[in-house]
């Protein structure tokens, strides 16, 4: 082919992908499923005393003050990631605008969610002087892989998300969580399968991942008997059939699937498509706007269990997202929020250096927008809420909280 | 289901009763998912038997295809959500559209590649390794464009056919999706069989891949004979990415090419690479012996068995199945 023949062909290739954009858009409006077995419990109002990053604006700090947060931002299950990130970042910018004295300096790390690239860039904020807190990592794999380092610099890290019980007991100093973990998790959702939704024949599935198999076993032991079978899926995979077939051959009236959106999405897509009509019902690694996206319809009557707040009611907190980011906040944006308001009002009572951060951390006592949070000695808190939520018009709502 | 345990633990279970229900599930599951093997296996064995390169890029050059396919359904005013009732003229027309752009960006890009990343290269007579090294940096570039350009997320699933049962063998359901994969990707490989061992410049590529040198002697333009291999590698690729969007919609991811392009290799050595036949059988004894060990060991054994198996035949017979041919005289 000619150079002149081959431009042709080029030329060609780009006009007519112009010609498609060009078309009219269709949008057809998801069909809802009717989910209408269960009442909406009402989402918790915004606790009056709950902590704003904005302080008294009196605070004054050292310029060279920064926190960090560190977890995927565009790697693997990003979207999680970036709730997280934006609730952080909306933390820093209400503090700094208010504080005129006191700038604190966000750093970003992106992990990519791998558990084998945790450890080198925690490494690097671990020399980085200047951060004295860090808001992270939001997957339990990449937590495990890292957490050693954050204690041996003895630099404070909050989880917003990570759940795996085993996390706090490594004896990490410097672990926190700032949502409940899979031991809380697991139970509540047994409980909501077999109780709220009247399920007595359960598959459990679970990934690869250190969350997905912990939040697996953890489900399991709580539903007993009631455990119809239990499959493995691997990180990655997006074609399920032999396991879903498996799956169908037991009939089960649920299937809980313990592990991320990427995978959940065609595996709940294939399920349907086989004609699988039990109720499918995932953790909070899958509660999340690409998981309704991917799934198609067959996201309609997904139910999810979180150890997160709704926050619908928090409208300040929604006002000021939408504004920063021009979308509603997600799953573990209040959480971030709220962990990163601790580390902020931290610095704003002057605690400027890692060890005082961490000595300040250890002790804190204090309403935020999600719950109360204070910690025992392992990192863990002592009031944990189980939410559930369910897809409703292709949009996940709050469901009933489980206690 | 009672399972036999080795251990107490059931880190690899040998349930041969499920093997034997799943059967023709597995069957039919196997030669879709090896039908798709083998058409981006065409692409490493056309190249393989041309210029004795592997091209491991050749995974990305399908991932832009599904790509493709995403921006045509997207482009067409489709959006993710629930499958549209669409009647047959408008779905065929709407499925050749996404295939003929699926194609052409494939095929371009595999063009693209072979011009950047390989033609310097022979130019200056570089050692084989190089190529190698190349191929994969090539590879983790183009991964990486996509990455920076549509992010971590796979793109939200399109869908313009729902999957339906069309008939059933001893039990097993066959959808339209799965006829229609299987179906079109042997049309396909018939094709390039054809085109390879009956055209002109099927006799072109045979020539240069039996004795670069004496074909170029007797007018054989060498340089556009490799860049039409590398095309037609890239056009069947995009033909196998639109396949494979219609059965998994969430396929268009940055990685999403690494997996397949990595079986695909497999299904070109097991068959003997170099051989288009070869790509056809060894694509499918792959998509087959996944889907079988699959239910035989535990679904987190599937990737492992195909190479397992692979690793067996080549132990015995190291030349492929059907061995290496596109440059024998054999027609």
């Amino acid at each position: 082919m000619s150079k002149a023949r081959l431009t042709r062909v080029f030329v060609l290739a780009a006009a007519a992908s112009l010609a498609l954009g060009a078309c009219a858009a269709r949008d057809d409006g998801s069909d809802g499923g009717g989910n209408d077995n269960q009442p909406q419990a009402d989402a918790p109002a915004q606790p009056v005393d709950a902590a704003n990053p904005r302080g008294d604006g009196n605070a004054v700090c050292d310029p060279s003050t920064t926190i960090a947060y560190a977890g995927t931002i565009n790697g693997e299950n990003a979207a999680l990631g970036q709730n997280i990130l934006n609730g952080v970042k909306l933390a820093v910018e209400q503090h700094n605008e208010a504080n005129e004295q006191c700038q604190v300096k966000l750093a970003e790390f992106e992990t990519e969610g791998v558990p084998d690239k945790a450890p080198g860039i925690v490494t690097q904020m671990a020399n980085t002087p200047d951060i004295i807190g860090v808001v992270g990592l939001p997957f339990s794999g990449e937590s495990k892989a890292a957490g050693n380092i954050f204690h041996e610099a003895g630099l404070v890290s909050i989880t917003p998300s990570a759940t795996n019980p085993d996390l706090s007991s490594n004896g990490w100093k410097t672990f926190f969580r700032g949502v409940g973990t899979d031991t809380d998790q697991g139970p509540a959702a047994a409980k909501f399968l077999t109780e709220n939704l009247g399920a007595q024949n359960v598959c459990v599935v679970q990934d690869d991942s250190e969350y997905g198999v912990g939040l697996a076993n953890s489900v399991k032991e709580a539903l007993g008997d009631s455990v119809a079978c239990q499959e493995e899926v691997k990180s990655k995979q997006k074609e399920f059939s032999a396991v879903i077939n498996k799956i169908k051959s037991e009939s089960p009236d649920a299937i809980y699937y313990a592990g991320y959106y990427r995978e959940a999405a065609p595996f709940a897509q294939q399920l349907y498509d086989q004609g699988v009509d039990a109720t499918f019902a995932g953790p909070d690694g899958i509660k999340d706007a690409e998981f309704v996206k991917g799934a198609g319809e067959a996201a309609n009557n997904a139910y999810f269990t979180c150890p997160c707040v709704p926050e619908d009611q928090f409208t300040d907190f929604i006002d000021a997202y939408n504004a920063a980011f021009g979308k509603a906040p997600g799953t573990y944006s209040a959480e971030g929020y709220d962990v990163t308001t601790i580390l902020l009002k931290g610095i704003d009572e002057g605690n400027t250096d890692r060890a005082a951060m961490l000595d300040y951390v250890s002790n804190y006592e204090g309403q935020g927008l999600t719950k109360k949070f204070t910690w025992d000695d392992k990192g863990d808190l002592t009031e944990t809420p189980v939410w559930t939520y369910k897809v409703e018009n292709g949009k996940i709502v709050r469901n009933v909280e489980i206690k | 289901m009672p399972a036999l345990f080795l251990a107490q633990d059931p880190w690899i279970n040998f349930d041969v009763e499920a093997l034997g229900e799943q059967f023709w599930f597995n069957t039919v599951e196997g030669l879709s998912q090896g039908s798709i093997y083998a058409l981006i296996a065409l692409g490493y064995t056309l190249v393989y038997g041309v210029l004795k390169l592997i091209n491991f890029a050749h995974s990305e050059v399908f991932i832009y295809g599904a790509f493709a396919t995403w921006f045509t359904f997207y482009g067409l005013g489709f959006r993710p959500g629930s499958t549209p009732d669409l009647p047959i003229f408008e779905l065929v027309g709407f499925l050749l559209l996404a295939l003929i752009a699926a194609m052409l960006i494939s095929g371009g890009t595999a063009v693209i590649l072979e011009r950047v990343a390989y033609r310097p290269l022979r130019k200056h007579k570089a050692p084989r390794l190089a190529f190698l090294i190349t191929a994969i940096g090539a590879s983790f570039v183009l991964q990486q464009i996509i990455f920076i350009w549509r992010g971590g997320n796979a793109e939200q699933a399109i869908r313009l056919m729902r999957p339906e049962e069309a008939f059933q063998i001893f039990g097993a359901g066959v959808t339209n999706l799965t006829i229609i994969i299987v179906l079109s990707s042997l049309a396909l490989m018939l094709v390039a069989d054809t085109f390879i061992n009956r055209t002109r410049i099927g006799r072109g590529i045979r020539a240069v891949a039996q004795d670069p040198d004496t074909a170029t002697l007797m007018g054989v333009n060498k340089e556009r004979v490799i860049m039409l291999t590398f095309l037609v590698g890239g056009l069947l690729a995009g033909a196998a990415a639109l396949l494979y969007m219609m059965k998994i919609p969430q396929g268009a991811s940055y990685q999403g090419g690494f997996l397949l392009g990595i079986k695909a290799f497999a299904a070109a050595v097991l068959g003997g690479i170099g051989n288009i036949r070869g790509a056809l059988l060894g694509g499918l004894l792959i998509g087959l012996f996944e889907n079988y060990g699959q239910s035989l060991f535990g679904g987190e054994w599937r990737d492992i068995v195909a190479f397992v198996v692979l690793i067996l035949i080549l132990m015995f017979r190291p030349t492929g199945i059907l061995g290496e041919s596109l440059g024998k005289a054999r027609v």
